[in-house]
């Protein structure tokens, strides 16, 4: 079994899960790195991402399990991987898991809201005032149909700073898995509950993933 | 994009499409035209070629279906008919020398008009008859009076793409094209590609396969299809699947036959190579009756297609779905009724020779509306009015009775707009214009195409769709795209067309060639070598 930790920034973060598991299956075969495949009527390459990556979010901590027809050394993986992936994605390491992917628990994010009318200390304070909440909901899209969560039980440690002069950023550290947070729902609840604060744009970012006793998960 | 203001830009640079010196358009279908008008407005390039002065945003275009180019000559600068891999490295060339000589925009495409293989429109001269036929093809400032299609000599030692863009996200086409062959040796009568391809060229099964492994290794694609006309024709079909098959088998590359004929060693090679579930099977007999099958000369006997179908049953398939085209030249409503024969036929066939019967069979009809398309035996025809295909569908779907089958047919409208443009000539240029001014440009796509978008436009132009869709044109009519040669004579189409209304059969080339004169422009070899 390999693991690697890749980043997805830039342009890349536009590729969708879908596209991004065939992008990583081809740039492992053009580096000559040859993924195993199920068993079954329709074997298909054996790949496990850690936490699919909603389209839109870059990250600096993406982790993705497969194995190798024949053993590779880390630095084959890392330098042949990132001589066919695509600008944006880069493997920053390769090694053999000693953990399982079920042990992550917690994400760490950074948002970024653009304000076009210039982000003010009075808007940084509203936000903060709407985050010490304990209880945000948002009616969310589910499998059945929709149902409302209360986002702020699946947050932690929200800071809240300005940027720059139109910029505010909102780091938090959020659920990662049973039951994940999509920090784009952080946004519509802004919208929902301060219809005035909603940003022009936004931009995600995974900063780190920990397990429950919020270790660096590697 | 227009909203905010965002030129049209190059997917993998970003650059914008006005920067750049030369925009070209591959163009493989009709309902396209609109899209390169509104592509070329969404770049902020002014949309008429005399509007564009300097050499700066050179529009050309190819494809097959640019070798009727009239349509879209108020917009583009040349055309390259044919094969573009040489006439396109020796336009680009003269293009340097233009850019870094100062050439006018006039100069370089007067130059441009001698390289073989390029039309310019510029210099060809259209007069008009009272009745709105076209009078005269006029060359000026010396031009040849007729481009011939540019092809290929060498293609066994020609470029293949073994190392391409690798998309980040998912295209159509998501695999390893690997082209066997160019041209047809079948000659239906219907098929633009099967006469404006021609002569058939191939590559061996060794080049294939080299050409096929490093392109694999190179993209990382995990799947790999044939391409060419009609695969079954490929000479060492059954080598080269060998070949391919000892490289994707272990490495679980999927590899997928297109265009087979329906017949037993179809079968028994896509049950080899495609490990697909036994679901679905496809044939094209076109016509239902064997009579009109002959005057189109489609070469499918029924025979075949049932002993396919036999197999396949027993083989434990149980869908098969069955294209026709409705409105063929001296079609009947015999001959439609016939459709529904078939259908039946391979029921019966079903029920009397599958193994297991309790999954049920499925058997899909689909009908289309046929376009009569220039450079053919059949450019001369007028297509069936809608009422009358509309008539024939009624006709078809009160005689199929069997609950197994399912007829499916598709709107005329479509292939009505697309029988106007296919036969157009340069006065259809300001209706494309109207489209995309009052419309969509993506008129290619169901969800945009606007059939009353496109009535009203030609109204606006002063236009009768009618004349270029279903009119029947004489033998010495002048057609618009009489300029474009694509090798193949004009008698020889016209007798063709003879043969057909007698209802005969022309054998393929591979039996015996009967002179179309394609032969003339493969200089150095001879015809499916
Ligand atoms: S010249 Fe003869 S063999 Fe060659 S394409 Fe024409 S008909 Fe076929």
């Amino acid at each position: 079994m390999n693991r690697i930790l890749f980043s997805k920034t830039g342009m890349a973060k536009y590729i969708s899960h879908l596209d991004l598991m065939r992008t990583m299956q081809r740039a492992l075969l053009r580096a000559g790195l040859e993924i195993k495949h199920t068993q079954g009527f329709n074997p298909h390459p054996h790949m496990v991402f850690a936490l699919p990556l909603p389209v839109g979010c870059e990250s600096c901590c993406e982790l993705m399990d497969f194995e190798l027809v024949k053993d590779a050394g880390e630095e084959e993986i890392v330098s042949g991987m990132n001589r066919t992936l695509p600008e944006g994605i880069e493997v920053i390491s390769a090694y053999v898991p000693e953990r399982k992917l079920k042990e992550i628990a917690k994400l760490e994010m950074e948002i970024i809201f653009t304000f076009d009318s210039g982000a003010t200390e009075e808007k940084a304070d509203r936000l903060r005032e709407l985050f010490e909440r304990n209880e945000i909901v948002v009616n969310k899209k589910t499998k059945k149909g929709f149902s409302d969560i209360n986002i702020r039980e699946l947050m932690d440690k929200v800071e809240i700073s300005i940027y720059n002069s139109s910029k505010i950023r909102l780091s938090a550290v959020i659920a990662a898995q049973n039951p994940s947070l999509n920090p784009l729902l952080i946004t519509t609840a802004i919208g929902n509950y301060e219809p005035e604060l909603a940003p022009d744009q936004v931009s995600y970012n995974r900063k780190e993933i920990y397990d429950n006793e919020m270790n660096i998960f590697r | 994009m227009r909203k905010i203001g965002l030129p049209l830009y190059a997917l993998e640079s970003k650059d914008p499409v006005k920067d750049f010196d030369i925009v070209a358009f591959s163009l493989g279908y009709e309902m396209a035209y609109t899209s390169v008008i509104n592509m070329l407005d969404l770049a902020g390039i002014p949309l008429h070629r005399e509007d564009r002065e300097g050499l700066k945003n050179l529009v050309i275009a190819g494809g097959t279906c640019t070798y009727n180019s009239e349509p879209l000559c108020d917009f583009v600068d040349l055309f390259s008919i044919g094969e573009g891999e040489d006439a396109l490295c020796e336009l680009a060339e003269l293009y340097g020398k233009a850019k870094a000589g100062g050439w006018s925009k006039r100069e370089f495409l007067r130059k441009a008009a001698d390289i073989d293989g390029i039309y310019v429109p510029e210099f060809y001269d259209i007069s008009y008859n009272e009745d709105g036929t076209v009078r005269a093809i006029t060359p000026i400032d010396g031009v040849r009076p007729v481009v011939t299609k540019r092809i290929v000599q060498d293609f066994e030692h020609s470029y293949f793409p073994e190392k391409t863009i690798i998309p980040s996200t998912e295209i159509v086409h998501d695999r390893v094209v690997l082209e066997l062959f160019r041209g047809c040796i079948r000659g239906c009568r219907f098929c633009q590609a099967g006469y404006v391809y021609r002569p058939v060229r191939r590559r061996s099964s060794d080049v294939l396969a080299e050409h096929a492994i490093n392109a694999l290794k190179d993209s990382g694609y995990e799947e790999m299809t044939l391409s060419s006309l009609s695969t079954s024709d490929y000479k060492e079909l059954n080598v080269l699947c060998d070949k391919l098959l000892d490289y994707c088998e272990p490495r679980k590359i999927s590899l997928s036959l297109p265009s087979l004929r329906a017949d037993n060693f179809s079968f028994e090679l896509m049950e080899r190579v495609q490990r697909v579930r036994k679901s679905g099977l496809t044939f094209a007999p076109e016509a239902g009756s064997q009579r009109l099958r002959d005057a189109i000369n489609k070469n499918v006997r029924e025979e075949d297609l049932f002993n396919t179908c036999r197999i396949a049953f027993e083989g434990g398939w149980n869908a098969v779905k069955l294209y026709f085209m409705l409105g063929l030249p001296t079609e009947t409503d015999e001959d439609v009724k016939a459709i529904a024969d078939l259908a039946n036929q391979v029921v019966y066939i079903w029920k009397k020779h599958a193994k297991n019967k309790s999954r049920g069979v499925r058997i899909t009809v689909s009908t289309s509306f046929f376009v009569p398309k220039f450079l053919t035996p059949i450019q001369w025809e007028a297509q069936n009015a809608m009422s009358e295909y509309k008539r024939k569908v009624q006709l078809l779907a009160d005689t199929m009775k069997n609950r197994a089958v399912t007829y499916n047919w598709h709107d005329p409208e479509t292939s009505y707009i697309e029988a106007v443009l296919a036969r157009g000539d340069r006065r259809i240029g300001k209706v494309l214009e109207e489209v995309v001014k009052n419309g969509s440009g993506l008129q290619a796509w169901s969800e945009y195409f606007s059939f009353d978008l496109w009535m009203e436009s030609f109204k606006a132009c002063g236009i009768d769709p009618d004349f270029y869709a279903a009119r029947e044109r004489s033998k010495d009519e002048v057609l618009p795209w009489d300029m474009i040669s694509a090798g193949v004579r004009k008698d020889y189409l016209w007798r063709e067309r003879e043969t057909a209304y007698r209802g005969e059969i022309t054998p393929d080339c591979r039996k015996q060639c009967t002179g179309c004169g394609a032969n003339l422009i493969y200089k150095g070899g001879r015809c499916d070598e």
